[in-house]
Formats: C-alpha cells, structure tokens, sequence
C-alpha cells in the first residue's frame, strides 16, 4: 500500500490513477492516524515552495512524517514542489524545507539558458543516470519525464543525485539520501516511464 | 537537439469526437476516450481537448465526461471549452487536467485568468486565442468558436493576456484551420514577439515540417488535429503520430 499525502495542494487523483494503471494499491490520507501506519508515502506538491510548506506545517504532519522519514526510515517519494520540500530550504521563499537531503532548492539561472529557453522549463527531458537506484532500474531506454517548474533541487552531495536531466544546462531531477527520494518531474504525467518509475517504487523498496 | 512539444488536438461535439475545417463543416471521427487511449499508447508529449459547442450553448464543462478522459491520460492534459468561474477550473483540476483553457471567457472578463494564476500557477492556464485575416489583410481575434470578430489586434491582445497572468498561448487560424496548408506562420511570428510566455501553434498542420516552420516563426511547441486524426488524401479516419525517431530526425535536431 502507498499513503499519498494529502495537505492540501496538488492533483493527488491522477498520482494514484497512475497507480492503478499499475496495479498499485494506493490511499490518499490527510489524518495522522493513517499516516502513521503507511509503509510507504508519496509526497506531492505544485505551485509555490512557501504556499506547500506553509500547508504542510499548518496540516500538522511534519512531526509524523519525520518520524516516518527518519527513525522508521520507511521509502518516500517526494514528486515535484514535494521533492523540493525534502532540501533544507528555497531560494523561492523564506520557508524551511524538511531538511531530510543537504542543499537547497535553486532557481534556473537566466543567464545560463540561452535566450530561446524559457522560464518555467514546461515539457520532456531526457534524464542521465547518476546513481544507480531502484527506482529507475530496468527502465526504458531513453527515458524521459514531464516537467513543469522554475526551481530544482540542489543536493550538497553530488552522490544524492540519482538522474540529471538538461535544460540550458545540467541539473538534478531525481535525488535519493538513504529511503528519501525525490523527481522534480511528473511521474503521474509521464506516460510508460512514469509508469516504470512508480511500478520501481513499489516494488523495489 | 532541443525537444519540441507536439500536441495533439482533440475537438468534442456533443460528446462525440468532431474535425473541422476552418471551424465548420465538422466531421463526426469517433469516440473521443477510445481516441485518448490510442494517443497514451503512441506516447504523445500532452493532449488538448476542446469542447467546442459548450460556450455556444451557454453550457459548462461536462465534468464528468472530463474526469473519464483524464482518467486515461497518463499524460498532461489540457481543457478548453465554456469555462467562465473559478470554481469551474477548481473541479477541473481535481479531475485531472494540469491545464486550463480559456478562451471567450478571457476577453469578456479578463480578470478570471488573473483570478485563475493566482489560484492554479500561470504554469496552468493558457489563453487560446483564434485569429482571422480580414479582407484588409488585418488580424482580428474571434471569440465564441469563431463566430464572433472582437474587432481586436491578435498581438495587442496576447500582450494584455500575459500581463493578465497567462503561462501559455493557443494560437488557432481560422483561416488554416484543417486545410493542411501550414501554420499560419504570420500570425505566429506576430503574437510570439508580443510575449514571452511559450506560443503553442494551431491550425494547417500537415507534416513535421510544418512543425518546424512554427518554431522557426517564434512557436514554442506545435498542436495539430487533422493531421493526427485523418489520413490523406480522403481524410479517412486514422489515428497517427510521428515516431520519437522520426521526430528527433526532423524536428528536434533542427533546434539546440
């Protein structure tokens, strides 16, 4: 079983409507009690880092979810804002992050990207492996995702970086430190290899 | 290489899957959820379905019918068709679609796109503007499927809809609109250099060359119809889309 959690922001129905094509077993919950039994959470988010943050704290979950996340050490998937949630904090905001991966959430530098590049990156990327993990094993060759997003993770530890992707230049699109892992693209939205990924979450953790 | 969008556009009539040309004359193509399954098999990079009688008929979006076709699409997905309120484009994420489509509402009350990026991201709200050349050779923007001339300049007014708070811009030609002619990259080049925002191209599609005439005109990605649901000459009925390989070749290496 998968917990989706639920603190109010994102489109959680088609997450696990992707589950179901893989035939996962998913609930979304926003009570405490139901969290606490997960085995395994995903962790979504859209919009802005400091409206999700601010969402997640005055939902009341972050003692439960650090615990999950930290002394149970059960798998978490964070998917896009919720993968920026997972670094210490974001130059989009004045929110702390949950600090479960060192490094912050950064910006794509405009001067970096040539002038045709806009801002948010909106579509498919390719990724490059990093680090190898479950979660992207066996997949499909030339995997690509669907991103939708302004910001990225920026780990400490160039080894929390599972899968790079480029836009203008190189940056992390899956990260991992230890059961914590994150996709600043959309599994959900990106098609056989969305499907992968999450049939790898399920089964290789 | 740099990796375009190519979008294919569905049109919904009275729940049926319709083409058109030059927004009339629609032709019935089939059921528009079974069309959806065969574009999730062929891995399409995101779908727009339009439907194009709702604001005609003063009508809603039919949610439910929405939420079917999200539930099929493992791919993002954009609505357009009778949205006029907030709480609309609310039930229209929760039923799946990452993108919002707003098109007569837009010019009418301008304020629901502000209204709708500050709630949803601009990220998920684009404006669709459908343009014609008037026998002076001027572009006017046409609301209300077509049928009605707004008397505005297509450019000023995708200025205005980007200051409004729009992430995106559908840019249909009435005037290509189903013909395989090409894109009407006039138009593009026009409205693209009045905004920053990504242009999506519409209407005259006929091959990946069209595609990369739009973006060689200021489109950010390209969005066809007839060209994904009709095989020529006699627009027989066949659901198609190019290759990942065929579009590297043709499209995307053209670009870096």
């Amino acid at each position: 079983m998968i917990t989706i959690v639920d603190y109010g922001v994102g489109n959680l129905g088609s997450i696990r409507n992707m589950l179901k094509k893989v035939n996962g077993d998913a609930e979304i919950a926003s009570d405490e009690s139901k969290i606490m039994d997960a085995t395994k959470l995903i962790l979504p988010g859209v919009g802005a880092f400091d409206t999700c943050a601010r969402k997640l704290r005055e939902s009341g979950l972050l003692p439960v979810l650090n615990k999950k996340a930290l002394e149970e050490k059960i798998p978490l998937l964070g998917i896009c804002v919720g993968c920026q949630l997972l670094m210490e904090k974001s130059e989009e905001g004045s929110e702390p992050g949950l600090g479960w991966v060192r490094g912050e959430t950064v910006r794509f530098d405009p001067q970096r990207l040539n002038d045709k590049l806009k801002i948010p990156h909106m579509g498919w990327s390719e990724v490059e492996i990093n680090q190898s993990s479950g979660l992207f094993a066996d997949m499909f060759a030339e995997p690509r995702f669907y991103f939708v997003h302004s910001y990225y993770p920026q780990p400490a530890d160039s080894s929390d970086v599972l899968v790079y992707a480029n836009y203008g230049y190189r940056f992390a699109a899956g990260i991992a430190r230890g059961n914590v892992m994150g996709v600043q693209f959309h599994p959900e939205k990106s098609h056989k290899f969305g499907m992968k990924l999450l049939n790898n979450f399920m089964e290789n953790f | 290489m740099k990796r375009i969008r190519v979008i294919p556009a569905l049109l919904i009539q009275k729940k049926g899957l319709v083409k058109s040309v030059r927004f009339k004359d629609h032709k019935y193509v089939g059921d528009p959820i079974n069309a959806v399954k065969i574009f999730n098999e062929k891995e399409v990079d995101e779908i727009v379905v339009l439907d194009i009688s709702a604001t005609v008929e003063k009508r809603p979006p039919d949610i439910r019918q929405i939420r079917e076709i999200a539930s099929e699409a493992f791919m993002p997905l954009g609505y357009g068709g009778g949205i006029t309120r907030l709480d609309e484009i609310r039930d229209l994420i929760a039923a799946g679609i990452e993108k919002v489509i707003i098109n007569t509402a837009a010019f009418l009350n301008p304020d629901l796109i502000r209204e709708a990026s500050a709630y949803v991201g601009s990220q998920s709200v684009v404006v669709s503007i459908d343009a014609k050349k008037n026998l002076f050779g001027k572009y006017k923007v046409y609301v209300a499927n077509g049928t009605k001339n707004t008397g505005l300049d297509p450019a000023e007014y995708a200025a205005s809809m980007e200051n409004a708070g729009a992430g995106e811009l559908l840019v249909n030609s009435i005037d290509k609109d189903g013909t395989f002619e090409g894109y009407d990259t006039e138009l593009i080049t026009r409205i693209s250099e009045a905004v920053r925002i990504p242009v999506v191209a519409i209407g005259g599609a006929s091959s990946i060359d069209d595609f990369v005439l739009a973006v060689r005109h200021g489109a950010s990605a390209v969005s066809a119809g007839s060209m994904f649901v009709f095989q020529r000459p006699h627009r027989a009925v066949l659901i198609s889309y190019p290759s990942q390989a065929e579009l590297k070749n043709k499209l995307f290496n053209q670009f870096s």
